[in-house]
C-alpha cells in the first residue's frame, strides 16, 4: 500500500521497542468483544487508473448544464492562476498556524484577507473566515444575542434566502433566541412591519440581505436608525462582489455585515467548500467569534503577522463560549483573497457590469416571450425573479433539454434567474428561444 | 527562495496593472451606472491591489515559502491527524464534473455527486458500526454541535425537556464545552483517576434524569483507550442519557474496532484527519454526524436517500434537529474522503489503526528517558509528555517546541491536554516511516541535551525561521488587522 512505508522488518523492529510482540497486542487491553474481526463491507483497494476510471463514471451521472442558477451559488468567471496557487502543499498539507514562526504564509494572507473584506463591506474588521454564509449568519444572531446580553429575540426580513433562515433559526432554537419574520412587502423588507416589531424594545438584532432573494437592491435608508433607536443591531447579509458597486453595509450603518464568499470566483462545486465572511464595527470586535489575525514584529523588528485577541475564542471560554468555531474556511479565504487581487476594483466592477447587462437583456426578453412578467418592478444587478403564466416546472424541463440548468424555482409560479459574466449572448439566446417556443 | 520577502499584496499595487481578462459587453444599452439608483450605489472606492498576473503568482508563491505543511517536513501535532494527503484526492475534487455542479441542480441531474455521497456515508457508517450519517456539517466543530442539537432533539421529542446537561472528562478538547454552551447544555466535567481515564466511581453521582448525555473521545486525548467504555455505556443509556463519541482521535482504532459497537449513540468524523483530505491551514474540513439504529431521522435535512431502483434523491424530515448548512456540506472534501477509502480498500484499511498506534509507541518508549511520560503504558495513537524529565534546567514545553522549528519539524500540540502543565502531545500518524521517526528521535534527544547543557540556546530558539519569536502582546493591545490600521 503506497501510503503504508512500514516493511515487515520495520515493523518488527518497532514492535521491539515498543515492547510488544505483534500489532495485534498493542490493543491487548481493549475488551475483546470490542475487537472488530469480520472483514469490512468495502470495496477492494482500486489503483489510480481505476480510481480515475470510476470517477469518471459517476461524473458521467451528472449533467454538464449551461447555468442561469443563482439562488446563493453563481457560476463566475476564476482566473486560472487560483487554483495552481492555492494547491501548493505549503498552503494545502498546513494546518491552523498555531505556531506562527513557520506559518507566515497562512497568517499573511488572512490579514490580506481581512484587509479586503474590510475594504469590501466598509466594515472595521472581520475574522479569518467562516465555514459558509449560512452558518455566519447564524453567528451573526448570536453575537447579537450576546452584546444584548438580555434580549433574546431576533428577526429576520422575509427576503432573505430561505436556506440562510433556516440554519439561522435552528441555531437560535438551541439557544432558546426566538426569530420573528419580517413581512415583505413587493419583493422588498415592509419597513412598516419592521419599526412595529421593534416596539417591544426586546430584539437584540436583525437581519436583512443585499441584494436580496429575489435578487433586488433593497433601500434601506432609514434602518439602521430604526434598529439604533431601539437598541437592536443591524445585521446586513450581502453578495461580497456586489459590493464593488453597491452602497456597503458600513454605509447603511449596519452593525454587522456577514455572507458566503462563493460569488468571488469558488466553483459552485454542489454546494461547497465555499467561505462565509462576517465582519463588524470595532465595538463588537470582543464578540466577533473565530480567529483574528493582526500584524505585529518578531523579536528582530522583521514585521510578522499572528493570531490575535485569542482570549474571545471557544478554547478559551469554554463552557462560556458564544461560538464553538476553532479555525476558519482557511484555504478558501485564499482563494478569494488570489481573486480579489487579480480583479482588483476595477475587475469586480466590470464583472458586476457584464453580469447586469446580461441579466437586464435576459428578463427584457423573457418578458417579451409573453410567457413571463417582472415578478417586482425593483432595481436588481444580476438576479431576478419572473412570474410565469406556463407552470414554471415545464419552462425548467424544457431547458434542460437543451442543456440549461434554467433559474431556481421560488414559488408556484415563479423562477429566478441569475446572469453572470460567463454567459454568452448566444447562450442566452437559447435559453429565450426555447422559453418562446413553448 | 526570497527569504526576506515581507511585502503585502497592496505594497505591490501600481494604478493601471490588471490581473483578469473578462469578455467583451455582448448587450450594449444595459448601463448599470444609470440602472441602478445612485444612493443605492457606493459612495467609496475600495482600496484593493491593482496587479498583474505574475505579480500574484511570485507574490503568493513566496508566501507559501514561509510556511510548513506535511508536504514539507514531519508534523506530529496531536489530535490534528497530519497524515498524507493523497494528491490523487486533489484531482477527483478538481473533477469538471463535480466542480461545475450548482447545489440547486435538479437531483437528475446530480446522480453522481449523490452517490458520492450515499456511498461515504455508508462507507464510514460500516466504519463507525453506526447506521446512518450526515456529511453536512463543516467541520469537526460543527459535527459536533450538530451531534449535540441531535442529542438535544432526541430528548425533546420524548417530552422530556430537564435533561439539559452533558458530562464531559476534563481531558476533553476544548471545543467539547464550547459546543455543549452554544447548543443550549450545561457542562459538567467528570474527572480522570490516575491512570488518565475517565472516573466511573465519579461519573455515578453525576447520572441523574437532568443528564443529556456524556462527551468522550475515544482512546481520550491522552491516548488512552478508555477500557470501561462498556460499563460507562451502560450506566449512561440506564439513566436516560446518550453517549457521544468526538471523532478527533478515531485514527488510532480505523480498522480496529468501532464505536457504535462501544455503545456510542452518536459521533462525529473528521474527514480531515482520519481520511486524508488537506486541512488546508485550518479548513475546509468536514465533519459527518453518525447516529445509532433509530435516530436516523433526527439527522440533519436535507438528507440524501436511496430509492430501490437505486436513485438517489433528496428529503427533509420534520423531526431532524434542523438545518445547518447551505447544502450538502463541503462537498469538494467528501469525494476527497471518498477518493482516499477507495484507495486503500477493505484490505488496507485495517491497517491504519495499528499502523498510527505502532508509530506513536515506538516515539513514546524512544524518548521516555528524557522526557516526563506521566502516565506509563501501551498509548494508542498519540501521547502526552509532561515537558522535560529533568525539570531543573528552566527549559519550558514552549522552548522545546520552537527549538524543534529550528531543526526542521512542526512542534507537537503543546499545553493541552490541561491535566498536565507542561504537555507535549506528539502524535506521528501511519503515513512516517521509521526513518523519520528515528530523526525526529534523535532531535528530540539533542533539544534535551541542549537544555541541560546550554539551556539560554533554547530559550531563545527559534532561529532559522522565516520569523523569530513574535511581540504578542502588542499585537493584542493594539490590534491592527487590516492593511488600512497598519497604514495608520
Amino acid at each position: 500500500m503506497k501510503y503504508f512505508p512500514h516493511t515487515q522488518e520495520d515493523i518488527d523492529s518497532m514492535l521491539k521497542v515498543a515492547g510488544v510482540k505483534s500489532l495485534d497486542d498493542l490493543f491487548s487491553e481493549i475488551p475483546e468483544q470490542l475487537i472488530f474481526k469480520r472483514e469490512f463491507a468495502l470495496p477492494e483497494a482500486m489503483s489510480e487508473v481505476e480510481i480515475r476510471n470510476f470517477f469518471d463514471t459517476l461524473g458521467k451521472k451528472n449533467c454538464k448544464l449551461t447555468c442561469f442558477a443563482g439562488a446563493g451559488v453563481e457560476d463566475h468567471y476564476a482566473p486560472s492562476i487560483i487554483t495552481p496557487l492555492i494547491q501548493r502543499g505549503e498552503f494545502l498539507t498546513a494546518y491552523t498556524p498555531y505556531q506562527p514562526e513557520i506559518s507566515q504564509g497562512t497568517l499573511q494572507y488572512i490579514f490580506e484577507y481581512q484587509s479586503m473584506i474590510c475594504e469590501l463591506t466598509g466594515m472595521d474588521v472581520t475574522n479569518a473566515s467562516m465555514y459558509d454564509g449560512t452558518t455566519a449568519t447564524a453567528e451573526a444572531m448570536m453575537m447579537c444575542v450576546a452584546a444584548a446580553k438580555k434580549r433574546r429575540k431576533v428577526l429576520i426580513s422575509s427576503t432573505i434566502n430561505p436556506k440562510v433562515k433556516k440554519v439561522v433559526e435552528t441555531y437560535a432554537f438551541y439557544n432558546g433566541v426566538t426569530v420573528e419574520t419580517i413581512e415583505e412587502r413587493d419583493g422588498v423588507t415592509n419597513l412598516d412591519n419592521l419599526r412595529d416589531k421593534l416596539q417591544g424594545d426586546d430584539v437584540a438584532g436583525v437581519i436583512v440581505a443585499q441584494p436580496n432573494f429575489y435578487g433586488i437592491i433593497e433601500d434601506y435608508t432609514g434602518v439602521a436608525e430604526m434598529c439604533h433607536e431601539k437598541k437592536a443591531l443591524m445585521v446586513m447579509n450581502a453578495n461580497p462582489s456586489a459590493l464593488a458597486v453597491l452602497r456597503t453595509p458600513a454605509e447603511w450603518g449596519a452593525d454587522i455585515a456577514c455572507g458566503d464568499g462563493q460569488t468571488l470566483g469558488i466553483p459552485m462545486n454542489y454546494g461547497g467548500p465555499y467561505v462565509g465572511y462576517l465582519a463588524c464595527t470595532n465595538s463588537l470586535v470582543r464578540k466577533l467569534p473565530g480567529r483574528i489575525v493582526g500584524s505585529t514584529t518578531d523579536v528582530d523588528g522583521k514585521r510578522a503577522y499572528v493570531l490575535t485577541l485569542q482570549a474571545r475564542e471557544q478554547h478559551i471560554r469554554r463552557e462560556k463560549a458564544n461560538s464553538n468555531i476553532c479555525s476558519n474556511q482557511s484555504l478558501m479565504a485564499l482563494y478569494v483573497t488570489i481573486y480579489t487581487s487579480l480583479m482588483g476594483h476595477k475587475g469586480l466592477k466590470e464583472v458586476n457590469k457584464l453580469s447586469y447587462a446580461g441579466a437586464h437583456y435576459l428578463a427584457e426578453q423573457l418578458v417579451a416571450t409573453g410567457k413571463c412578467s417582472m415578478a417586482f418592478d425593483k432595481p436588481f444587478l444580476n438576479e431576478f425573479a419572473v412570474k410565469t403564466n406556463v407552470c414554471p416546472k415545464k419552462i425548467q424541463a424544457a431547458l434542460l433539454e437543451k442543456g440549461i440548468l434554467g433559474g431556481v424555482r421560488i414559488a408556484d409560479d415563479m423562477l429566478l434567474f441569475c446572469v453572470t459574466e460567463q454567459r454568452t449572448k448566444a447562450q442566452i439566446e437559447l435559453l429565450i428561444d426555447t422559453v418562446k417556443n413553448l | 527562495m526570497i527569504r526576506n520577502y515581507d511585502k503585502l499584496i497592496f505594497e505591490l499595487s501600481k494604478e493601471g496593472r490588471m490581473g483578469y481578462s473578462l469578455p467583451k459587453n455582448e448587450f450594449e444599452g444595459y448601463c448599470m451606472c444609470c440602472g441602478i439608483p445612485a444612493h443605492l450605489k457606493r459612495e467609496t472606492t475600495p482600496e484593493l491591489p491593482q496587479v498583474t498576473e505574475f505579480d500574484v503568482v511570485r507574490h503568493y508563491t513566496n508566501l507559501s515559502n514561509k510556511n510548513f505543511g506535511v508536504d514539507t517536513g514531519f508534523y506530529p501535532l496531536g489530535s490534528c491527524t497530519m497524515k498524507y494527503n493523497p494528491r490523487i484526492n486533489e484531482e477527483m475534487a478538481a473533477h469538471p464534473a463535480f466542480t461545475q455542479l450548482h447545489p440547486d441542480a435538479p437531483t437528475e441531474c446530480a446522480q453522481g455527486a449523490l452517490e458520492v455521497y450515499y456511498n461515504l456515508a455508508a462507507s464510514l457508517s460500516e466504519l463507525s458500526g453506526l447506521s446512518a450519517f450526515t456529511l453536512n456539517p463543516y467541520a469537526g466543530a460543527h459535527g459536533e454541535l450538530t451531534g449535540l442539537m441531535i442529542m438535544r432533539k432526541y430528548h425533546m421529542l420524548r417530552g422530556d425537556h430537564k435533561r439539559t446537561k452533558v458530562i464531559v472528562p476534563d481531558s476533553a478538547h476544548g471545543t467539547n464545552p464550547a459546543s455543549a454552551a452554544v447548543c443550549g447544555l450545561q457542562i459538567v466535567e467528570v474527572k480522570s483517576t490516575a491512570k488518565g481515564t475517565v472516573d466511573v466511581e465519579a461519573l455515578k453521582p453525576l447520572l441523574d434524569d437532568t443528564v443529556a448525555g456524556i462527551m468522550m473521545t475515544n482512546p481520550n486525548t491522552l491516548g488512552i483507550f478508555e477500557t470501561e467504555i462498556p460499563e460507562i455505556a451502560k450506566l449512561v443509556h440506564e439513566c436516560g442519557g446518550l453517549l457521544y463519541y468526538d471523532g478527533a482521535n478515531l485514527n488510532a482504532v480505523l480498522g480496529k474496532c468501532r464505536p457504535g459497537d462501544m455503545g456510542f449513540d452518536i459521533m462525529h468524523i473528521n474527514l480531515h484527519k482520519t481520511f486524508s483530505t488537506p486541512h488546508g491551514g485550518g479548513g475546509p474540513g468536514d465533519g459527518p454526524v453518525g447516529v445509532r439504529a433509530g435516530l436516523e431521522h433526527l439527522l440533519p435535512n436535507p438528507q440524501v436517500k436511496k430509492n430501490e431502483q437505486g436513485i438517489f434523491y433528496l428529503t427533509t424530515d420534520e423531526e431532524s434537529a434542523g438545518c445547518v448548512s447551505g447544502f450538502l456540506g463541503n462537498f469538494a472534501v467528501i469525494v476527497r474522503a471518498y477518493t482516499y477509502i477507495l484507495t486503500l480498500g477493505r484490505e488496507n484499511v485495517k491497517m491504519v489503526g495499528p499502523l498510527a498506534v505502532l508509530n506513536a509507541n515506538y516515539v513514546k518508549e524512544s524518548l521516555k528517558n528524557e522526557y516526563y511520560l506521566p502516565i506509563e503504558g501501551v498509548c494508542k495513537h498519540e501521547f502526552v509528555f509532561d515537558g522535560l524529565a529533568d525539570k531543573s534546567t528552566g527549559v519550558t514545553t514552549l522552548d522545546i517546541a520552537k527549538r524543534l522549528l529550528d531543526y526542521g519539524y512542526h512542534a507537537p500540540t503543546i499545553y493541552f491536554p490541561l491535566l498536565f502543565h507542561q504537555s507535549i502531545m506528539i502524535e506521528p500518524t501511519e503515513t512516517e516511516s521509521k526513518e523519520t521517526l528515528d530523526e525526529f528521535i534523535a532531535v528530540m534527544k539533542k533539544v534535551a541535551q541542549e537544555a541541560a547543557e546550554t539551556p539560554d540556546v533554547v530559550k531563545a530558539a527559534p532561529y532559522n525561521t522565516p520569523v523569530r519569536r513574535l511581540d504578542e502582546t502588542t499585537a493584542a493591545r493594539f490590534p491592527k488587522t487590516t492593511y488600512k490600521q497598519m497604514k495608520g
